[in-house]
């Protein structure tokens, strides 16, 4: 079947089959091998992309949900000219990985809960991250990360505020 | 952070500072490739038909009509092997490729199928019939040790790459599923025991850990009927690998070529031969790359750890000093030797811990049974053996009379002094880190009701056998290559090696490039794990630059007509009179050429400042702080404290995170993580029942503290990390419940459950016996000498 959707801020039209899991699609026929795949059940989210900016699984999201939808991956996330986006910085910063299996994911996952909630706190991001899975780092890195990146997100005047 | 030797850290200009990850701008964009992301072309797909039967003899296997299905390019089976040499093993070669005449553990791959893409192959094994005659299983360490047991192999294999681990199953008394037995004995242990004035004992038992690195097991092979073999692999050490591809194919070592590029965590899980000989098995069959990509749930099948039980007595004299130590240790080691036989020498050597002991004797079986092969996990057997020798230490000091903390200082080997005879002294501040990590904890202030306390350590003999083989490249144009056949796994080693190249050819970090791992390019490396890469390769590197170093000095002196006497080294060149020459302008200059490159190399081996063994003392030093919750038994983190004493932290914020890493890898053991088996079947293979530490886990504090005392025989006085903050975890828990709680419990995962039935037996005891010793069971003496100990000791073998 033939499906149109948004790639990464361009429109992409795909042939695929029906039963193809987007973490299939991604990584065989767009060549997008940022999406990872360790558990393949939803437990793990390595495999996290934005679908209309909200998380999946792509390991078990089937292929055909993706049309007529934006999809972002960690591919799409940096800006023009090697400008990393907040989040990404901040997981260099903070050392928030260590073999970067899970990173692609993680990151994605900070997005969309500093997308709906920039001003989350460390109660909330450790909540709403607890379906990624790291298995090097020991989590406190990737909190670091995320605090930054949403110090950072919330520009100059919030940020103050928060400090004060 | 570092507190010691700051005036020192000052004199760095690249190491020990937390500079930017080399690797880090390719991991957070996607564009790191693992072994899972590359294709070649004309690439089929592998998929395997698993034995349904933990002991079972193959009658026959029927592929004809599997052979048929479309998409099926071949099926490869135990009879295509023939022309192979089908069995490999590093340590014991008693691995086949694939089930030869009986599966040996549920799961074991019985055979492949090639197709042109995953789902035909993977359709195509429902087409596969095997016809099977089961046998008796052996399932549990008991079973393979009793008398008359069923045997697991009954045959005799040959010794693999590394030497004295073919004298496995002539154990003296034992049964043939003996894997390997180590014994380690100094003193008189039976004298001592019998005029002491305190003993303890106990069984403890460390569970079956699946390491979950979260890039399952993959290789890509492309066997060139020419006599080429090339392989990508998730491997940690592709030097073993292509050792025993090079068997297996009968190829020279020159026409096999492993390639491994980012690795998705392996924690020990992806050290020495894996899936590699099978795919490549697979390419020579249909002569096309191959790809055999395994599913998180085929990893579980594939390696896990070797579950221990321990049965562990320690004696004190009246003045609290330690006088003795019996262990007896026994591994499951599960269907295959892989690295068990290592698992068992270090378990025995570790158990002793990093105290003095004057008497000592170690008992260690690694014991075939009809499970999952168990292997290397991250620190190799030491966690097994912490959990029990510092659960003890706690409940010797309690018997005493004495606090916790200061019956270790009392005990504990100081830096310089021997704990093992014959071995390297301990080279560590041992009772500094626990005064560490004992103040972060003060610093919490009084205990709270339902809280615990517990400060843990261990020593593990660390680095593994030193041959580490280094070169780096030095261009005219300033920048410098580093060939290192050390993988990068995610610990960091591309940044520490260019760290320590840029600081010694006095470049920026920005013109050190990694080249490796690539067995056609990099020099030797032994391995990548016990820690060593920092302290090896690191050494290794930091050498190569200086021999590159030399050169540029000589023909510095051919071009200026002086001899190098006569000219000064400053970092990044030389200075002759009011002369400055860097390296690459020596180089261009000397050869007249724009573009040129010199290398420098290195080869460590066990000599000179690495005759020694170990090549360092790994310590594990860390403080917990846990929250009892008695309605449900749920033991929470409230503080974490690591201590790495490391010598020198190359790259500080690396080197705490693997810390961190580590403990938090302790953790899922200490609470949560364990396969359980039912029978023959593994009952919680996925990562839906299989339980790993979450964000959520996180403890309320976190401190990683760093001890830099240059005291290690790595580049500028470093030693490697990242195993050690593992091994106390267990211990540090059971012996902060029982503060918490007055429980004392010998098994973990300490998991609610457990916990909550503890505390109600506790309870119900409470009118009769108040506050007297532990709810665990407690061990009658002679049930637990288990029946091979009263043979005679072997003398402790040659360490590999």
């Amino acid at each position: 079947m033939k499906i149109n959707f948004e790639l990464n801020g361009k429109s992409t039209s795909l042939e695929i089959e029906p039963r193809e899991t987007l973490a299939e699609v991604l990584r065989a026929r767009c060549r997008l091998t940022g999406v990872k795949l360790s558990c393949e059940s939803q437990v793990c989210g390595s495999c996290t992309v934005l679908v209309d900016g909200l998380p999946v699984s792509a390991c078990t999201y089937l292929a055909y949900e993706i049309r007529d939808k934006r999809v972002t991956t960690i591919e799409g996330l940096a800006g023009g000219a090697g400008r990393l986006h907040p989040l990404q910085q901040a997981f260099l910063d903070h050392f928030a990985f260590q073999c970067g299996f899970c990173t692609p994911g993680m990151i994605l996952a900070a997005k969309s809960l500093l997308d709906e909630n920039v001003h989350a706190s460390d109660e909330e991001i450790i909540a709403y991250m607890s379906g990624n899975l790291c298995r090097c780092t020991g989590y406190l890195g990737i909190l670091k990360a995320i605090r930054q990146a949403s110090a950072e997100l919330q520009g100059p005047t919030e940020r103050k505020q928060a400090k004060s | 952070m570092s507190d010691v030797n700051k005036n020192d850290a000052k004199n760095f200009a690249v190491v020990n500072h937390s500079v930017p990850r080399t690797d880090g701008v390719a991991k957070v964009t996607g564009s790191a490739t693992y072994a899972s992301d590359i294709t070649l072309e004309r690439m089929a797909w592998a998929k395997l038909l698993r034995s349904p039967f933990a002991h079972a003899k193959i009658l026959s296997v029927d592929v004809s009509e599997a052979k048929r299905q479309p998409g099926v390019i071949d099926v490869l089976t135990a009879n295509d092997l023939g022309a192979l040499h089908p069995y490999y093993g590093h340590a014991v070669k008693d691995h086949p490729l694939l089930a030869i005449g009986k599966v040996r553990f549920v799961g074991e791959p019985v055979a492949a199928v090639i197709g042109e893409d995953e789902l035909s192959a993977q359709e195509a094994l429902d087409k596969i019939k095997v016809e099977y005659a089961e046998l008796t299983p052996v399932l549990d360490v008991p079973s393979a040790l009793a008398p008359g047991a069923v045997l697991v192999h009954g045959m005799d294999y040959i010794g693999g790459a590394f030497r004295g681990f073919d004298d496995f199953n002539n154990f003296p008394g034992g049964t043939k599923n003996i894997c390997q037995a180590v014994h380690v004995e100094w003193g008189d242990v039976d004298s001592t025991f019998a005029s002491a004035a305190h003993i303890v004992e106990g069984e403890y038992y460390f569970p079956m850990i699946y390491a979950y690195a979260m890039e399952p097991y993959v290789a890509l092979a492309d066997y060139d009927p020419k006599g080429q073999l090339t392989v990508h692999s998730s491997a940690q050490h592709p030097f073993m690998v292509r050792h025993d591809l090079a068997e297996v194919f009968d190829l020279p070592l020159n026409s096999v070529r492993v390639i491994v590029p980012y690795v998705g965590g392996g924690y020990g899980s992806k050290s020495y031969t894996k899936i590699e000989p099978l795919t490549a098995a697979c390419s020579w069959k249909v002569s096309r790359p191959v790809k055999l990509q395994l599913s998180v749930e085929e990893a579980f099948l594939t390696t896990r750890s070797d579950d221990a039980r321990v049965y562990i007595r320690t004696a004190a004299d009246g003045d609290g000093k330690l006088i003795a130590k019996q262990a007896t240790i026994h591994l499951n080691t599960g269907a295959y030797a892989e690295n068990s036989p290592m698992v068992c020498r270090k378990a025995a050597n570790r158990i002793v811990g990093p105290y003095r002991f004057p008497n000592v004797r170690i008992d260690c079986l690694a014991i075939y049974t009809n499970t999952v092969p168990a292997s290397s996990y991250r620190g190799l057997g030491a966690a097994q053996i912490t959990f029990p020798v510092e659960s003890q230490m706690d409940e010797l000091a309690h018997q005493i009379g004495c606090d916790p903390q200061e019956f270790r200082l009392r005990n504990l080997a100081h830096s310089g002094e021997s704990i093992h005879p014959g071995l390297r002294p301990i080279d560590a501040d041992v009772l500094g880190d626990i005064r560490i990590a004992a103040e972060t904890l003060r610093s919490n202030g009084p205990l709270a009701p339902k809280h615990g306390r517990s400060v843990c350590c261990s020593a593990s003999d660390a680095g593994a056998h030193p041959v580490t083989l280094a070169m780096v490249q030095v261009h005219a144009d300033g920048s410098v290559s580093v060939f290192s056949g050390s993988t990068e796994i995610g610990q960091g080693s591309h940044t520490v090696l260019a760290q320590i190249a840029a600081e010694e050819m006095g470049v920026p970090l920005e013109k050190v490039r990694l080249v490796g791992s690539d067995t056609a390019v990099t020099l030797f490396e032994r391995s990548t794990g016990a820690s060593r890469t920092t302290t090896l390769m690191g050494r290794a590197v930091m050498e190569a630059c200086r021999e590159a170093i030399a050169q540029c000095k000589s023909m510095a002196a051919e071009l200026l007509g002086v001899p190098v006497s006569q000219f000064t080294e400053e970092r990044g060149g030389i200075r002759h009179g009011k002369d400055w020459l860097t390296w690459p302008e020596i180089i261009e200059r000397y050869f007249q050429m724009e573009g040129c490159s010199i290398i420098g190399r290195a080869y460590l081996r066990r000599a000179g400042a690495l005759k020694s063994v170990p090549v360092f003392w790994e310590i594990g030093v860390v403080g917990l702080e846990i929250a009892l919750d008695e309605d449900t038994g749920k033991i929470s983190l409230d503080t974490l404290v690591t201590v790495g004493d490391v010598g020198l932290a190359i790259h500080p914020a690396m080197t705490e995170s693997q810390d961190l890493g580590a403990a938090t890898m302790g953790l899922g053991a200490g609470l949560f993580e364990e396969l359980i088996f039912e029978g023959q079947q593994l009952m919680n293979g996925t990562l839906l029942e299989y339980r790993v530490p979450r964000f959520s886990d996180l403890a309320r504090r976190v401190e990683l503290k760093l001890v830099e005392n240059r005291d290690g025989v790595g580049p500028y006085g470093a030693k490697g990390g990242g195993e050690g903050s593992l091994n106390p975890i267990g211990a540090c828990l059971a012996n902060a419940l029982y503060q918490a709680a007055g429980v004392r419990i010998r098994s973990l995962p300490l998991t609610p459950e457990r916990v909550w039935k503890a505390l109600q037996e506790k309870k119900a005891q409470a009118p009769a016996m108040r506050r007297k010793s532990s709810v665990a069971t407690p061990v009658a003496k002679k049930d637990r000498a288990p029946k091979t100990r009263s043979h005679k000791a072997r003398a402790p073998k040659t360490k590999v």
